[in-house]
């Protein structure tokens, strides 16, 4: 939908705001801009509307390139939202909401049909369209800043920290209630914030900006997974990617790899030899592709007693799996609420691919909890690895 | 009591069309103050580089004495109404033209980048938003303008353009106390009314909203 292709923005004197950006939008996409202070966010921001003019490279919206449009046209054909609200003292609430319209020429009738069904959108009371912006409180005028940027319908809408000057509280449920809003409109979303917590609650894709660059491009998951740099990784920071880690990591990532496995021809004997050797009381079996099929535990090779007997003949076979590139904290709910010691890890053509026991998943959840400091965590490693 | 009576049906005939007279010239000259001033100031605020330089310039010409200007459009007007009413036209401008600047100069940058991109085109921008917001304080400069030009305006009589002035030099001139206290008293009167009237007109024609938001509602 929107592209912005090698786009720089040079301030006289020589600053580079923008430095040539290479951007993708989809529609439909929540996008947060993020970044420290003086990134280029907003910047980049307002080269889409035209508040900032680009030095060098084009956007283009809808394969259109935005410098051949009408600027007045353009700008109201895009929802914009400012972090200090910017409602106009001076209108009712009314009038605020369905400026746009009013600047198309709408009539009086058809704003105010549209006031009210856009009020209705935020459970707000009908009163409120007569009243002027100073009766209402910061959260409630912002609704309304995010109304007036609806009301003329615009597939794309531009938000400038727009929940930044709020309390956390009203924040928090702006944000959600926005979301929400966002995804039954289906609208397309551009949205700066310094506020990484904001993003990863907000956002589809976080483009994270410093020095007028790009430095990481992804969803708030592949981000959290996997920093691009250092930067991101402080930007992020380590109380954030400590927490995410455990909840993003998959199980491939913490699994043991070298299962003790056995061939389903083996016999029983065979089984107990290798048991002993490697002092393990279950067997994962395998077939000769490699594919799990089972396991067998002491128990139940003590109850046959047939040492000649196929392992094939005696394993159960249904037996809890769990696929390596499972989130781990999927998995965690399944082996702690069954109580299972281990979970065999398969791919994705049920090859057998390792196992996943509980002390792996308690050292992660240490890690999470204490954080990883050098002493604690190796020290924990090789308290559990052995 | 009796003098005053008498005074009244002496000069009261007079004294009503010499008001009239008053009233005409500062009122012609305020209008064309409003007309010049309120446009240049929102012109100045555009032209950031001019502007200071203009305001420079207004502010010297209100420091000429007055009678100098009004003598000084005698070679070039002649003498009368006319040139009364552009001497003092001069004079009422500075208080209008500063109080338009800083009145739309003042208003919140954020409405204005809210306006900007929200697709409104300057001339909108002007009319239904800084005006508005700017209506309080440019009303203000309007009336200072009005009250100063009632006082202004008596200097008139000096180049024939008539007004209570005429009552007060001729009081002057013939030492004759009742002239310059009958001529001096309305001259106060309609400073004092004019000044509650262009109040009540600035607290109307300032946005409700604005109102509400100072408690003044």
């Amino acid at each position: 939908m929107l592209v912005f292709d090698n786009v720089s923005k040079v301030y006289p004197g020589g600053k580079r705001a923008v430095d040539h950006l290479q951007l993708e939008i989809e529609e439909g996409e929540f996008v947060c801009l993020i970044g420290p202070s003086g990134c280029g966010k907003t910047t980049t921001m307002k080269m889409i509307n035209r508040l900032v003019r680009p030095s060098e490279g084009k956007i283009l919206l809808n394969g259109e390139n935005l410098l051949d449009k009408n600027v007045v046209e353009l700008r109201r054909s895009i929802g914009y939202v400012i972090q200090q609200i910017g409602l106009f003292p001076h209108m009712t609430i009314r009038d605020n909401i369905a400026l746009v319209p009013r600047l198309k020429g709408i009539s009086a009738e058809e704003r105010n049909r549209r006031a009210e069904e856009l009020l209705e959108l935020v459970n707000m009371p009908k009163e409120f369209l007569d009243r002027y912006p100073h009766e209402l409180s910061g959260g409630q005028q912002q609704r309304i800043g995010v109304l007036r940027a609806l009301a003329s319908d615009p597939p794309l809408i531009l938000m400038d920290e727009p929940f930044g000057a709020l309390d956390p509280i009203t924040r928090d449920s702006l944000q959600a209630e926005f979301k929400n809003l966002q995804q039954s409109l289906g609208k397309t979303i551009i949205f700066v914030t310094h506020d990484m917590d904001e993003a990863l609650k907000l956002a589809d894709k976080i483009v994270i900006m410093r020095a007028g660059k790009i430095v990481q491009v992804g969803s708030p998951d592949e981000i959290l997974r996997n920093p691009a740099d250092e930067f991101v990784e402080d930007f992020i920071g380590k109380e954030r990617l400590a927490q995410a880690r455990q909840q993003l990591q998959t199980v491939g990532q913490i699994m043991n790899p070298n299962p003790v496995s056995v061939g389903m021809g083996e016999t029983l004997s065979q089984a107990v030899k290798l048991m002993r050797k490697r002092r393990v009381d279950s067997l994962l079996v395998t077939d000769g592709a490699g594919v799990f099929r089972g396991w067998v535990t002491v128990e139940t090779i003590e109850r046959h007693k047939n040492w000649d007997a196929a392992v094939a003949d005696i394993m159960e076979t249904d037996v809890p799996t769990v696929r390596a590139d499972t989130l781990l904290r999927d998995a965690t709910r399944n082996i702690l609420v069954r109580g299972l010691k281990y979970v065999p890890v398969v791919d994705d053509r049920k090859h057998l691919a390792g196992i996943l026991t509980r002390t792996s998943l308690v050292d992660v959840l240490y890690d999470s909890v204490w954080g990883d400091t050098e002493d604690e965590s190796s020290g924990m490693a090789d308290g559990e690895g052995a | 009591m009796d003098s005053i009576r008498t005074f009244f049906s002496e000069y009261g005939a007079l004294l009503a069309e010499k008001t009239w007279e008053h009233l005409y010239i500062s009122f012609a000259a305020l209008a064309l103050g409003v007309i010049v001033a309120v446009p240049l100031g929102i012109l100045l605020v555009r032209l950031p580089k001019i502007a200071g330089l203009v305001m420079g310039i207004a502010g010297i010409v209100q420091t000429f004495p007055s009678l100098a200007i009004l003598a000084f459009f005698i070679p070039l007007l002649g003498i009368g109404k006319v040139p009364a009413i552009v001497a003092l036209f001069l004079y009422s401008m500075l208080p209008i033209l500063r109080n338009t600047y800083i009145g739309v100069k003042n208003v919140d940058p954020t409405l204005l980048e809210a306006s900007r991109g929200m697709g409104m085109t300057t001339f909108q921008r002007t009319t239904r938003v800084e005006l508005p917001l700017a209506v309080p304080v440019i009303m203000a400069g309007i009336r200072m303008s009005a009250v100063y030009l009632i006082g202004w305006a008596t200097l008139a009589s000096f180049i024939g353009g008539g007004g209570l002035g005429d009552f007060i030099f001729d009081g002057l001139n013939l030492f004759r106390p009742d002239l310059i206290i009958g001529g001096a008293v309305p001259v106060t009167l309609l400073a004092i009314l004019l000044d509650l009237l262009l109040g009540k007109l600035e607290k109307a024609a300032t946005p409700i909203g604005i109102r509400l938001e100072r408690g003044e509602a």
